[in-house]
């Protein structure tokens, strides 16, 4: 998967496994994609499709029974897989950070937000001192849009759309030049949700972030990104430019799920849903994952997994029935 | 607190198969004033949640109430199921007033305990008999926003849906029972319905989950289902299943729908009518076509505006409104949309507007409506 430009970061053949009682579950298998340097990527799916596992596993943050089985993540040009804990611990949150999601319910109630921000900052040797970052947190809490003079007020005194900033502040604490933000506006009304989306765009503009928008709102994505990688049951589905996933989508599956939306400007066509689960990840069908509950299957489908393939320049595509319609 | 405030008044007239007319609604929560207050006789404060609420809903109807967190959607709905007794206003449920239904014929009339919180009610005997707060529940049923939570994560799905019968002491004997239980969640979708009756929920998936909710609202066969995000915690996916769902019931049964979102989005592709509303009253109300096609309050367009389109060609400008709703408690002077309002004038401070008629049932409360509307529609 090549590019003009060198990446940022760039994923090649990642997977990923747990390793449980009832079994291996293959949550990422394959994924391979690139971000450049202040480019808004799009992951997308539907719940249990792999996108979070993905991207702890670009952290290296993967619960105890979470194992990358292969693949390379370079972060501009270096493996970060073959870090130990104690360089990989120096690089998170200053080069790479990440907003958790639902993280705004998970700020310690009973301690200010700005003395969480300072931890942060301590913790990557940012500040001598909870105390000495005093000035930085009131910096970062600026830079967020919320008023300095309410570094010393506790979680509850924010509204949710505050604590969303807080966190996105903290997640800016050591100036990352990654930034994965993990459904940062799904629990938040649509105003609040407009205004999350306009500071991360504008962060992005004004720091020159790069920032992995990973949800399962397909209108969120075609609001703020430039490229959007579409994933199903683990693997990359289709991985183009944001106007090609919405104009031209070539996968069924990124065609079902753009029917799936409601969408205000086109207020006659039905929503439809996606008939069918996502496959369980620790008992994959034999050929394509998503063969099951897709309208365009043939025989070959269900033997043989599909590769993931480059259909067009900057395109990539897993699917049998692509090359054969030439579409 | 009655007739003297501007309370909206919904145009469409109630019509002789309107299965809900809510008049001039009001819920105030008294804030506790303290020891020093009370000493010094400071003025009581009061949150304003709901201010002056009036819409009717048709038989078969599916009105939306739209609008963000804290403007009182919620608590509208919970005075509607009498969980949240009525400061002032009435309700209507097929033509009877059921504002201050009490819990058991007989027991105290709610509206003297009312009274004793301690904020001014309209005290007005109004109790039918034979009807309480119970009965009126088998007609009203209500779905919460999170499946995850609003399940007995120890009850089947059987035991889940068949405790609404119970509770009203209906079917008493095992089959019948059965057979309703079995109907109700075949229409919510769960087919075939034996399948699903010894499973518990963790066993379903979200969707199924809310399925269930909605068979355990069904199943006490309701003219009136209040649905309170129900698709929120829902992945993309499958809310349009689940609204598909609801507007099957609609077309079915005949069931009347009040739809309460913070989404315009899902709120546009199957309701009739939209009310929007803004701190406690409703700013606008109209057909959804009309209102999103021609949305005529500044707050409704701003709404409008953020909803995201699943279409990178039609990026527009957001109208990002600044800060959230203010707090309910201390309302600002006249419009109560002024203080974020993008187009306010002066005049905006001194006039508290209430809903004006602009035809077919579409009404804004705006000073700035176009003028040459207001001629045409007069």
């Amino acid at each position: 998967m090549e590019r003009a430009e060198t990446p940022l970061l760039e994923v090649r053949h990642l997977s990923t496994n747990f390793v449980t009682d009832e079994g291996v579950f293959r949550a990422v298998e394959d994924l391979s994609f690139q971000l450049r340097r202040g480019e808004f990527l799009g992951l997308v799916g539907e719940s249990g499709c792999g996108k979070t596992t993905a991207m702890l596993s670009v952290l290296r943050l993967l619960p105890a029974a979470g194992r990358i089985v292969s693949g390379e993540v370079l972060l501009e040009g270096e493996d970060i897989l073959k870090l130990d804990a104690a360089e990989m611990r120096r690089m998170r949150w200053r080069k790479m950070s990440i907003i958790f999601q639902g993280a705004m319910n998970a700020l310690n109630p009973v301690r200010n937000v700005g003395d969480q921000i300072a931890e942060a900052l301590v913790l990557h040797d940012m500040a001598p001192s909870r105390r000495r970052a005093a000035a930085r947190v009131g910096e970062l809490l600026e830079l967020v849009g919320i008023d300095a003079d309410r570094a010393d007020q506790f979680p509850h005194q924010y509204s949710g759309g505050m604590r969303q900033r807080a966190m996105i502040a903290m997640a800016l604490a050591c100036s990352p030049q990654v930034v994965i933000a993990d459904e940062p506006t799904t629990a938040l009304d649509v105003m609040i949700q407009a205004q999350i989306l306009e500071l991360l765009e504008r962060l992005q503009r004004e720091l020159g972030l790069s920032v992995i928008l990973v949800t399962h709102d397909l209108s969120v994505v075609a609001e703020v990104c430039h490229d959007v990688l579409v994933m199903y049951g683990g693997v990359l589905a289709e991985y183009a430019t944001v106007d090609e996933i919405y104009n031209e989508p070539l996968h069924p599956y990124t065609r079902l799920l753009l029917e799936a939306f409601p969408d205000l400007s086109r207020p006659d066509e039905r929503m439809i849903s996606i008939p069918g689960q996502p496959p369980r990840l620790n008992d994959l069908p034999a050929g394509c994952r998503f063969a099951p509950r897709c309208p365009m299957v043939i025989d070959r489908c269900r033997i043989e997994p599909p590769p993931v393939r480059q259909v067009r320049p900057g395109r990539w595509a897993t699917c049998h029935r692509i090359d054969e319609a030439g579409t | 607190m009655s007739a003297a405030l501007p309370a909206g008044d919904a145009g469409i007239r109630p019509a002789a198969d309107t299965v809900l007319e809510v008049e001039g609604l009001f819920k105030h929560f008294p804030l506790p004033r303290g020891l020093l207050g009370a000493l010094l006789g400071r003025p009581g404060r009061v949150v304003h949640a709901v201010d002056g609420v009036s819409f009717t809903l048709a038989r078969g109807e599916i009105l939306a109430l739209v609008g963000e967190s804290g403007c009182g959607k919620t608590t509208t709905a919970l005075a509607l199921m009498g969980l949240q007794p009525a400061s002032a206003g009435s309700i209507r449920f097929n033509g009877q007033d059921v504002t201050h239904l009490s819990e058991h014929p007989g027991g105290v009339p709610r509206a003297m305990v009312a009274a004793l919180d301690g904020a001014a009610y309209r005290r007005e005997p109004s109790v039918a008999p034979a009807l309480t707060l119970k009965r009126l529940r088998r007609q009203i049923q209500m779905v919460f926003q999170d499946p995850y939570e609003s399940l007995n994560p120890r009850a089947t799905v059987y035991e889940a849906v068949a405790e609404p019968l119970e509770v009203h002491g209906l079917e008493q004997d095992r089959e019948s029972r059965l057979n309703r239980v079995r109907g109700a969640l075949e229409d919510a979708g769960l087919k075939p319905a034996q399948a699903y009756l010894n499973r518990l929920p963790h066993e379903l998936s979200g969707g199924q989950r809310q399925r269930v909710v909605i068979a355990g609202a069904l199943v006490l066969e309701p003219s009136l289902l209040i649905a309170d995000e129900p698709v929120s915690m829902l992945d993309v996916s499958i809310r349009a299943e689940l609204l598909n769902l609801l507007d099957e019931l609609r077309s079915r049964r005949g069931i009347s729908i009040l739809y309460i979102t913070h989404d315009l989005g899902t709120a546009a592709c199957f309701t009739d009518r939209i009310a929007v509303m803004y701190l406690g009253r409703i700013v606008e109300i109209g057909p959804t076509r009309r209102v999103l096609a021609d949305p005529q309050h500044p707050y409704t367009r701003a709404l409008l505006s953020v909803v995201p389109v699943p279409n990178p060609r039609l990026r527009r400008t957001r109208q990002i409104l600044g800060g959230e709703t203010p707090n309910p408690i201390d309302l600002p002077r006249g419009c109560r949309f002024r203080p974020r309002c993008p187009v306010a004038v002066e005049r905006c401070a001194e006039v508290d507007p209430s809903l004006t008629p602009l035809g077919d049932g579409h009404e804004a409360a705006c000073l700035l409506l176009d003028g040459a509307r207001l001629l045409n529609s007069a």
